[in-house]
């Protein structure tokens, strides 16, 4: 009796014992990177160049003038991949394989040689003047193929093909969407502080293929993308009337919202992109209205002496978060989308503004203030788990990632005892706190706004 | 620690002290520019003139469209001015600092010159002379980083219109 009670303790503890090496042979089994802490040890990883021929090569010199489009899309992807710290692309010429021979099967013990875990390789190659791409995404150490995809596009879209390269690889080693194939709009800045220029621009997630919606004639703020990137919706002083805009980037064909008698601004899409939700100030009070894009019905929803601003939707539509200083000072409020049940979440010292849904709908971004510093946070929507991702002397409006992993601020400089020295550009921080970096744009720049995927 | 801290004070006064004595004899206490009472700015430095002795520009504490005492006055020449010339309308810009949220800072603007928009319809000028804008931080006047500087830039401008 004892005896079998002990057989049978043994088997179970024997049971529990493959499950858990099961598991683990599982976790082994492949490469995974978790993106949710942050990552003092980044993934190795060998981007080798896009394999081409000569014909092909020789029509892409002739289309874009670029001599190596596959060392250029890889390079494309290796930027990308070293930006998020998850990844350490290694040295190319350290690398022992020829593309075309890594793309058709990879020789495991060469990148092993080299300490790389993960080998990307593709072949690159026009047919009928488009650009046919495919690439593959092996396990070195498991000497296994992980992703094989193909597409084709125009060849003027190269560099979006090393954006959706890195957001397929990205997926399957992180398990989560990426966010490489996105675009930022922002405000480029110039000029001296007193008088400073602004102009619209949009430029790719990696600072590339930059271009001017407006001319810097007017004072222009606050762009946002609707939710198909097509149209922006900000803030414009032409004629010196602050009101906000609706500007198509296609055709830039542009309208004023609504027909408000002052001061409209903070405007944001809704999540299904039917209505702009904003401000509008009246005799020294700020409330928030919505527009339906449609039927131009006009709607208020909140109705306070206070100011009301920086409105910012739920990613179901069925709530906003905003900004409101009814309790005396700034600070981050949460209502149903028809304006009833307000209730107010942060509560931590000092003053919050900017309030921003995540896309995954747990987290609230915003700009927080305290004792003469500015810090860029997140809290959860019912104001609980406050936690403060950087300090700085100044620096506000996080944008998020589509997939909410990384948030994109601006940050100012103090200015000297003379008053010079000032800038103004655009930074870029994980949820996790880490991986703090500066967006490369060519001028000075704000009020950046991430797009969504532009593919998927 | 706190006795650094008494010294530095002896310092401060006797420093007042010097400042003063030296004010005193060359009779410069009028051009003394920079000054700042509580965080609201009382100098001149910035202050343009829409008539004699009507200053254009009023002053906000931090986070406040508050009139102070002196803005009042500086409205109430204004609005006799106002009262003199009928034929004058009036832009009144709002302006903030740059210690504050772009979004907020435009509602705060547009708080402060609707406040001296207000004191001036008191005064009996007709709001149909006097349109408000706000600029929020977008146009300081003075381009320093530091307590002074943003106290000169949290204003409302009275600019003639026509």
């Amino acid at each position: 009796m004892q005896e079998k009670c002990w057989k049978d303790k043994n088997l179970k503890f024997l049971r529990t014992l493959i499950i858990l090496l099961l598991i683990q042979f599982k976790a082994y089994a492949l490469i995974e990177v978790d993106i949710t802490r942050g990552n003092l040890s980044p993934l190795p990883v060998a981007v080798s160049p896009l394999a081409s021929d000569k014909k092909s090569l020789a029509e892409v010199e002739k289309i874009l003038k670029i001599k190596d489009i596959g060392s250029e899309i890889s390079l494309v992807v290796e930027n990308n991949l070293k930006q998020t710290g998850l990844f350490n692309p290694l040295a190319k010429d350290a690398f022992l394989q020829k593309p075309d021979i890594a793309h058709f099967k990879p020789r495991f013990e060469d990148w092993k040689l080299i300490k790389a875990q993960a080998l990307i390789t593709g072949k690159v190659e026009i047919i009928n003047e488009n650009l046919r791409v495919e690439f593959r995404l092996w396990d070195v150490l498991a000497a296994k193929e992980m992703l094989a995809i193909a597409f084709t596009t125009v060849p003027t879209n190269w560099r979006r093909v090393g954006h959706i390269i890195t957001d397929k690889v990205y997926e399957r080693l992180t398990g989560e969407k990426g966010y490489f194939d996105t675009r930022i709009i922002y405000v480029a800045e110039e000029g001296p502080k007193t008088k400073r220029i602004k102009k619209l621009a949009i430029m790719d997630q990696d600072g590339f293929n930059v271009k001017y919606l407006t001319l810097g004639n007017e004072l222009v703020l606050t762009p946002r993308f609707n939710p198909t990137n097509q149209m922006v919706t900000y803030l414009s002083y032409f004629r010196n009337l602050p009101r906000v805009y609706l500007l198509d980037i296609e055709t830039g064909v542009q309208e004023v919202v609504g027909d408000f008698p002052g001061m409209t601004f903070a405007p944001r899409f809704s999540p299904d992109g039917k209505k702009i939700i904003m401000s509008f100030a009246s005799d020294g009070n700020s409330d928030i209205y919505t527009m339906d894009l449609e039927n131009r019905i006009v709607e208020r929803i909140t109705n306070h002496p206070s100011i009301d601003t920086s409105p910012s939707y739920s990613p179901n539509g069925r709530y906003i978060c905003f900004n409101s200083d009814r309790s005396g000072y700034q600070q981050i409020y949460v209502m149903k989308s028809d304006g009833s049940n307000v209730k107010r979440i942060s509560f931590g010292r000092g003053l919050y503004g900017t309030p921003v849904w995540s896309p995954r709908g747990d987290l609230i971004a915003f700009t927080k203030l305290h004792k003469g510093k500015f810090y860029i946070g997140v809290m959860r929507i019912d104001g609980s788990g406050e936690r403060l991702l950087t300090e700085n002397f100044y620096q506000e409006a996080p944008s998020w990632s589509p997939n909410g992993r990384v948030l994109v601020f601006y940050r100012e400089t103090k200015t000297d005892e003379k008053g010079e020295g000032f800038s103004a550009k655009l930074w870029s921080i994980d949820l996790t706190g880490y991986n703090e970096r500066q967006v490369p744009t060519k001028t000075d720049a704000s009020d950046p706004s991430w797009s969504s995927l532009l593919s998927n | 620690m706190n006795l650094n801290k008494i010294f530095k004070n002896i310092f401060l006064v006797l420093m007042a002290g010097v400042i003063l004595t030296a004010c005193a004899t060359t009779k410069k206490v009028e051009t003394t520019t920079g000054q700042m009472q509580g965080d609201v700015y009382t100098g001149t430095d910035t202050v343009e003139y829409l008539a004699s002795g009507v200053p254009d520009r009023v002053f906000f504490a931090t986070n406040e469209s508050i009139l102070t005492t002196r803005s009042r006055e500086t409205l109430r020449k204004q609005a006799t001015w106002l009262r003199e010339n009928s034929g004058i309308s009036v832009v009144l810009e709002g302006h903030a600092d740059e210690r504050g949220t772009r979004e907020y800072n435009l509602a705060l603007g547009e708080r402060r010159a609707n406040a001296a928009k207000d004191y001036l319809m008191t005064y009996g000028v007709s709001s149909s002379r006097i349109s408000v804008i706000s600029y929020g931080k977008e146009r300081p006047v003075d381009s320093g980083s530091n307590p002074l500087s943003w106290s000169k830039n949290r204003r409302s401008v009275t600019v003639k219109a026509n």
